[in-house]
């Protein structure tokens, strides 16, 4: 009986934690399908038509003369320039820390991992204070420079060397007479691929989601990228701000398709990485 | 065969072994494109902002003047006390409900059932940052939501009743939980998984039922884990920046500007012009991180995966 009970309440548990975490975003997905009237008056869950999608588009495309596109685009440049500079310095640097002996090397290990712990945010404000000292303020480099800095990659890459590439295949490739970059790129970086793959995830998710450094260094909506962008549209959605959002036809269902438009590319992503990720995610996880 | 190669390979191979240490000045150039950048934006931010903190607008030192000005501006305790019960809401829901959840979905369910639900709750980590916010504001407008049953059983008709000064340290919570909890339980189930099956085996021999194994057995071995988590959303949640700027700007200035440090260091630097007095509070903030980090890295015992 006792034992019944406990099932139960385990049960019932899961299950409001399962409705608390699908509910909102299935709410995501059917909003775009109703007009501003029908998600207030018609019950939450339900589905409204695919010709209201087309016409939510419409609106949000028009918004400023499709400045949509551009937000989407300036994230893709940040992002991805970020990521590229990410990979070439924090493959390097994890492979070196852990496979090569130098003086501050150590040093550099410990820095590295507090850094690593310490939340990005505790830094957006120093980084948006030297950056306004050395006048690089709206420029792309004032976002893609310091998203570039990713100490986490660092780390998962020297885990990965430090604990999955035996040593005495590098010994051998040595006795061979490679050089020490020939070693890198031909034997090291080849069994390397899940690790870049990791890193390249997270970097660029992170990237694609930062909206604090972004919202303080850039100035203007056509240098904006889309969390900035989105930022934007809900100071123009009256249901929110009724002063400013009069005539701009951005209302609830705009801004819901606007979300799944930011969302998209990250879920795309997750979905066809999803076997990896757990997998890389695990092999992190229980790294003693 | 091998009998035969090794004594003409083995002073090769040693030589070879007491140079694989000394690899030349490969090691500083592999690693300096991440010195740079971490010396860039890590270091010599944290600098400035040192230095910014204890001078004033002139350059002058002025010692610890800078924080005892922020420290006595109305807004300075309220914002931290703000952060203070979102914390103990987040991490209160964080640990209970993550290790709750996992071990849960390690030891009482089958196999599929449990990777689907791990995926599910998963989810909306997809929708991180800004998405997560206004995903939730229309969660807790009650014209719109899913829930409106439950905030109007709740006595709360309005956005604006929602939005209530009280309420937005919970909202938070949720908000960070939604987002962030589906990935931690994954992560606690990889460190479950990691118990040796014979210690779970030997524990239910003496009798030890679904409860005493989770807390004497199972909460005690992942319990690195658990502190890892702890720390990091300890840290991150001092940060607070997104949700309340959101939130402030849907709610027509009902929520306050600044309601958590990062705003308010954020008012500092961008309302006031006030750079040093911004620098200050960023420090107060920067080193809250830092004890974290460091606490996690000198004591845990989590990274020593270094000097075999």
């Amino acid at each position: 009986m006792k034992r019944i009970i406990g099932t139960t309440v385990v049960a019932l548990v899961l299950l409001v934690l399962l409705a608390f975490f699908v509910l909102p975003a299935l709410w995501l997905l059917l909003a775009p399908t109703k007009t501003a009237a029908e998600l207030t008056g018609q019950s939450p869950l339900s589905f409204g038509s695919f010709a209201n999608i087309g016409l939510a588009w419409q609106h949000l495309t028009g918004f400023e003369n499709g400045v949509l596109f551009v937000w989407l685009r300036n994230s893709a440049v940040y992002a991805v320039g970020a990521l590229i500079v990410t990979l070439v310095t924090s493959i390097p640097a994890g492979y070196a820390l852990a496979l090569t002996r130098f003086r501050g090397r150590k040093l550099l290990l410990t820095v590295t991992l507090i850094v690593m712990i310490m939340p990005s945010a505790a830094l957006v404000l120093p980084v948006f204070l030297e950056l306004n000292l050395v006048h690089l303020i709206g420029t792309a480099w004032s976002i893609i420079l310091p998203f570039s800095f990713y100490p986490f990659g660092v780390y998962l890459v020297y885990i990965y060397f430090a604990t999955s590439l035996p040593r005495e295949l590098l010994s051998a490739a040595r006795l061979d007479g490679a050089s020490e970059w020939q070693i890198f790129t031909r034997i090291a970086l080849p069994l390397a691929t899940p690790v870049v793959g990791l890193v390249a995830f997270f970097s660029f998710v992170g990237n694609w989601n930062n909206f604090f450094l972004p919202y303080l260094v850039l100035p203007g909506s056509d240098e904006f990228p889309i969390q900035v962008g989105l930022n934007q549209l809900l100071s123009s959605t009256p249901s929110f701000n009724p002063v400013a959002g009069a005539g701009l036809n951005i209302t609830s269902p705009e801004l819901a398709l606007a979300i799944i438009v930011a969302v998209l590319p990250v879920l795309v992503l997750f979905l066809f990485s999803q076997r990896t990720l757990v997998s890389g995610m695990l092999a992190g996880a229980t790294k003693e | 065969m091998t009998a035969l190669d090794t004594p003409v390979v083995a002073p090769a191979r040693r030589a070879a072994v007491r140079r694989a240490g000394k690899t030349g000045i490969s090691g500083p150039l592999f690693v300096s494109g991440y010195v740079v950048l971490l010396v860039a934006f890590g270091v010599l931010p944290t600098l400035y902002a040192v230095y910014l903190a204890f001078t004033n607008v002139r350059g002058q030192f002025t010692g610890l003047n800078q924080f005892l000005r922020v420290f006595q501006d109305f807004r300075f305790w309220p914002a931290f006390g703000d952060i203070l019960v979102y914390l103990v809401f987040w991490l209160l829901l964080i640990v209970v409900l993550t290790v709750g959840v996992a071990i849960v979905l390690r030891s009482r369910m089958p196999a599929p059932l449990s990777a689907a639900l791990r995926f599910l709750y998963y989810i909306p980590g997809a929708l991180a940052g800004v998405a997560s916010v206004l995903v939730w504001l229309f969660m807790l407008d009650p014209s719109v939501s899913p829930a409106n049953w439950l905030l109007t059983s709740l006595g709360l008709d309005t956005f604006a009743e929602v939005l209530a000064p009280g309420h937005l340290s919970l909202i938070f919570a949720l908000i960070a939980f939604w987002t962030g909890a589906g990935g931690w339980i994954v992560v606690m189930y990889g460190a479950l998984n990691n118990i040796p099956q014979e210690v779970l085996e030997a524990a239910r021999m003496d009798g030890a039922g679904p409860w005493r194994l989770a807390l004497h057995v199972q909460i005690p071995m992942i319990r690195k884990w658990i502190v890892y988590m702890v720390i990091l959303a300890f840290a991150a949640g001092t940060q607070l920046f997104v949700e309340p700027q959101l939130l402030q700007t849907a709610s027509l200035g009902r929520v306050s500007p600044t309601w958590s440090p990062n705003q308010l260091a954020y008012v500092y630097a961008f309302q006031h012009g006030d750079f040093n007095g911004a620098a200050a509070i960023s420090l107060v903030l920067l080193v809250i991180g830092l004890a974290g980090a460091g606490l996690l890295v000198t004591r845990s015992g989590l990274f020593k995966v270094d000097e075999q």
